[in-house]
C-alpha cells in the first residue's frame, strides 16, 4: 500500500513538471495557427486555428526571411564544420599522444571554460571594427573554431575508440603524423563527431548575444537577432511573429527528439567525470 | 623509438586552440583591464581614468548598484533556486521502476536546447496581464486578482526567475542523474538492512556522494546567473527600456551591454565586466569553501 502511494506520488510529480515543461511549446504552436488580430483574446487561446500559412506570408513581410535563415544555417554550418576538424584534431593530440606538459595543456583548457564571455565582449566587438570583419559572419565563427568544451570531449571520446596498435602499424607503414589523423582518427571518431557537431549547431544556432553584436542589422542578421528586433519594436499584427517562432524553433526541438540520447550525454559530458 | 615528427605532433595539432586563445581570450581579456581604467567610448579622445570608473559606479552610478541587487535576487530565485528543484527530480527519475524516463528527459531538457529569445516571447505571452495564461489561471481557480507580471517591480522579478528555472531545472536534472547512476548500489541494500528510512537515506548517502556534482553544477549556475541577459533583455523591451518599469529588470549584465553597446562607452562597460568577473570568483570560491566544509563533515 505504501509502495502504491509513493509510486503514484512520484508518476503525479514527474507529470506535473513534463506539462509545466510541455505547456508554451504547445502554446507557442497554437499562437502559431492564431490569426495575428486575434492573438490577444480572453479567454486566452488552447486550441488550434488555420492561419498558420497567414502568419507566414505574413512573416515574409515582416522581415527578410529567407536572408535571416540563410545566415543562420550558413554560420551554423561553418563553425559546426570548423568545430569539428579543429577540436577533433586537438582531442586527438590529448588523448593519443604522450608529450611534456600534456596534463597542464588539458587543465588549461578545462579551466579556460570559466571565463565568462561578457569579459572580453567590449574590447573583442573593437578588435572586430578594427579587422574590418563586424558586419560579417567570421565572429561568429572563428573565435570558437577550436574551443575547450570540443577539444574536451573528443578527448575523453577518442581515448577509447582508436586503439595504439592501429596507429603504430600506420607508422610502421610509413604514414605521417597529419595522414594518421585524416585516415584513422576521423574515421574511427565518428560517434564522437556526430555529438560535437549536433551540439555545436545547436548552440550557434541559438546563439543570441553574439550576432546581436556583431550583426546588428535585420537585413543581415540570424533568425534569433531578427525576431527579437521584430518582437522589440511591433505591437498589434504579431501573426508573423509567432510563425517565426515555431520556424526558428522546430528544426532543432526535431533532430534533438532524435537524437536525444547523443544530445544529453554530449551536453553533459564532463559535468560527472571532470 | 619516437619519431621526431611524432614528438612535434600533438603540439602541433593542440596549437589551434592556443592561437585562438591568445587573440580571442588573452589578448582582449588584458585589452578589457586597460580600458576599464579610461574613458573610453568610439571615435571621442581617450583619458586616463584610473580608477574613477569603478568608484563611480559603485558610489554615485544612478543604475549600476540597482542592477546588482537585480542579478543578486535573480542569481537566488532563478539560478540557485532550480537545484531545489532538480536533485528531487533526478532522484525521481532514477528510479528504476519508473516508466517513460526518456520521455520525461526529453521534455525536461527541450528547454535547454531552444533559444532564449523566442522563450521570452512565449513567456511574454503567458504573462500579458489582460490576455495570458497565468492571470487567466489567477482568476478562475485561485480567484486572485490579475498581477502585472511585466510591470510590477517584484512580480518582474518573480517572471524572469521563473523563466530562468524553467529553462535549467531539467538541465540540472539531466546532470544529477548522470551522477546518481554513478553510486553504488550496495549502499543503498546496506542503509536498507539497517532499517534507514528512504529519507533518511538520501540525506545520509545521496546527498553527501552528491557534493562534488553539486559543487559543479552551482558554479555553472553562479556563472550563468552572474551573466543574466538575455532573458530580461527581451521581457523587459530591449536596450531602449533599461530594464522595464523602476530598471526593476536591469541585470549587471544587461546593463553592461547597454552601456557598452547603446551608450558607447566602452571604458565604463569594461569596468562592469571586471566588477562582475571579481564576484564571480569570489562566490565560486565561497561555493568551493562550503562544499569543502560539508564534505569533511
Amino acid at each position: 500500500m505504501k509502495s502504491l502511494t509513493s509510486k503514484s506520488l512520484t508518476y503525479f510529480l514527474l507529470v506535473v513538471f513534463a506539462f509545466i515543461f510541455a505547456f508554451p511549446f504547445y502554446y507557442m504552436l497554437v499562437l502559431s495557427t492564431v490569426p495575428g488580430t486575434q492573438i490577444y483574446q480572453y479567454p486566452p487561446h488552447i486550441f488550434f486555428k488555420t492561419s498558420l500559412f497567414t502568419n507566414i506570408k505574413a512573416l515574409f513581410e515582416d522581415l527578410p526571411f529567407l536572408v535571416n535563415f540563410f545566415n543562420s544555417v550558413g554560420i551554423a554550418v561553418l563553425s559546426t564544420a570548423s568545430v569539428i576538424f579543429f577540436c577533433t584534431m586537438g582531442g586527438f593530440a590529448l588523448s593519443k599522444y604522450e608529450f611534456k606538459g600534456k596534463k597542464l595543456v588539458f587543465l588549461f583548457i578545462l579551466s579556460t571554460m570559466a571565463i565568462p564571455p561578457f569579459l572580453n565582449i567590449i574590447p573583442f566587438f573593437k578588435m572586430m571594427v578594427t579587422f574590418h570583419m563586424y558586419g560579417t559572419w567570421l565572429p561568429l565563427i572563428v573565435p570558437n573554431m577550436a574551443n575547450a568544451f570540443g577539444i574536451i570531449l573528443m578527448t575523453q571520446f577518442m581515448k577509447d575508440s582508436i586503439p595504439n596498435e592501429l596507429m603504430d602499424a600506420a607508422r610502421i607503414d610509413g604514414l605521417s603524423e597529419l595522414k594518421i589523423l585524416t585516415h584513422i582518427g576521423f574515421p574511427l571518431s565518428k560517434s564522437g563527431i556526430a555529438v560535437l557537431g549536433i551540439v555545436t549547431f545547436i548552440n550557434s544556432w541559438n546563439n543570441f548575444m553574439g550576432a546581436l553584436v556583431m550583426l546588428p542589422n535585420t537585413e543581415s542578421t540570424t533568425l534569433p537577432v531578427a525576431l527579437s528586433k521584430l518582437f522589440l519594436q511591433m505591437d498589434g499584427d504579431r501573426g508573423g511573429l509567432m510563425a517565426g517562432t515555431v520556424l526558428a524553433v522546430l528544426p532543432l526541438m526535431v533532430v534533438f527528439i532524435i537524437f536525444n540520447k547523443q544530445i544529453i550525454a554530449g551536453l553533459t559530458a564532463g559535468s560527472v567525470k571532470g | 623509438m619516437i619519431s621526431k615528427q611524432q614528438r612535434w605532433a600533438p603540439y602541433a595539432f593542440i596549437s589551434p586552440f592556443f592561437i585562438l586563445f591568445l587573440i580571442f581570450g588573452i589578448f582582449p581579456i588584458g585589452y578589457s583591464l586597460v580600458m576599464s581604467f579610461f574613458k573610453w567610448t568610439v571615435n571621442g579622445p581617450q583619458e586616463f581614468r584610473g580608477v574613477s570608473n569603478y568608484i563611480k559606479l559603485i558610489t554615485v552610478d544612478p543604475f549600476f548598484r540597482g542592477s546588482l541587487w537585480t542579478t543578486f535576487l535573480l542569481l537566488i530565485w532563478g539560478s540557485l533556486l532550480q537545484h531545489v528543484f532538480a536533485i528531487p527530480l533526478a532522484i525521481l527519475l532514477n528510479n528504476n521502476k519508473v516508466r517513460g524516463k526518456t520521455f520525461y528527459k526529453i521534455l525536461y531538457f527541450l528547454p535547454y536546447i531552444t533559444s532564449t529569445v523566442v522563450i521570452g516571447m512565449i513567456f511574454s505571452q503567458l504573462y500579458d496581464t489582460n490576455y495570458g495564461w497565468l492571470n487567466f489561471i489567477l482568476e478562475k481557480v485561485f480567484h486572485m486578482e490579475k498581477i502585472k507580471w511585466l510591470q510590477e517591480p517584484i512580480a518582474m522579478r518573480v517572471s524572469v526567475s521563473a523563466m530562468v528555472n524553467w529553462r535549467f531545472i531539467g538541465w540540472n536534472t539531466v546532470i544529477y542523474l548522470a551522477g546518481l547512476q554513478s553510486i553504488d548500489k550496495q549502499l543503498y541494500e546496506a542503509a536498507e538492512i539497517d532499517g534507514a528510512s528512504k529519507l533518511q537515506t538520501h540525506f545520509k548517502i545521496t546527498l553527501p556522494l552528491l557534493l562534488p556534482i553539486i559543487f559543479f553544477a552551482v558554479s555553472m549556475s553562479i556563472i550563468g546567473g552572474m551573466q543574466l541577459f538575455e532573458e530580461p533583455f527581451i521581457l523587459f523591451g530591449g536596450y531602449k527600456n533599461m530594464g522595464g518599469p523602476n530598471n526593476a529588470g536591469l541585470t549587471s549584465a544587461y546593463y553592461l551591454m547597454a552601456t557598452g553597446f547603446s551608450f558607447n562607452r566602452f571604458g565604463k562597460a569594461s569596468s562592469i565586466a571586471w566588477i562582475l568577473f571579481l564576484i564571480i570568483i569570489a562566490m565560486t570560491w565561497i561555493n568551493k569553501l562550503v562544499t569543502d566544509k560539508l564534505q569533511n563533515r
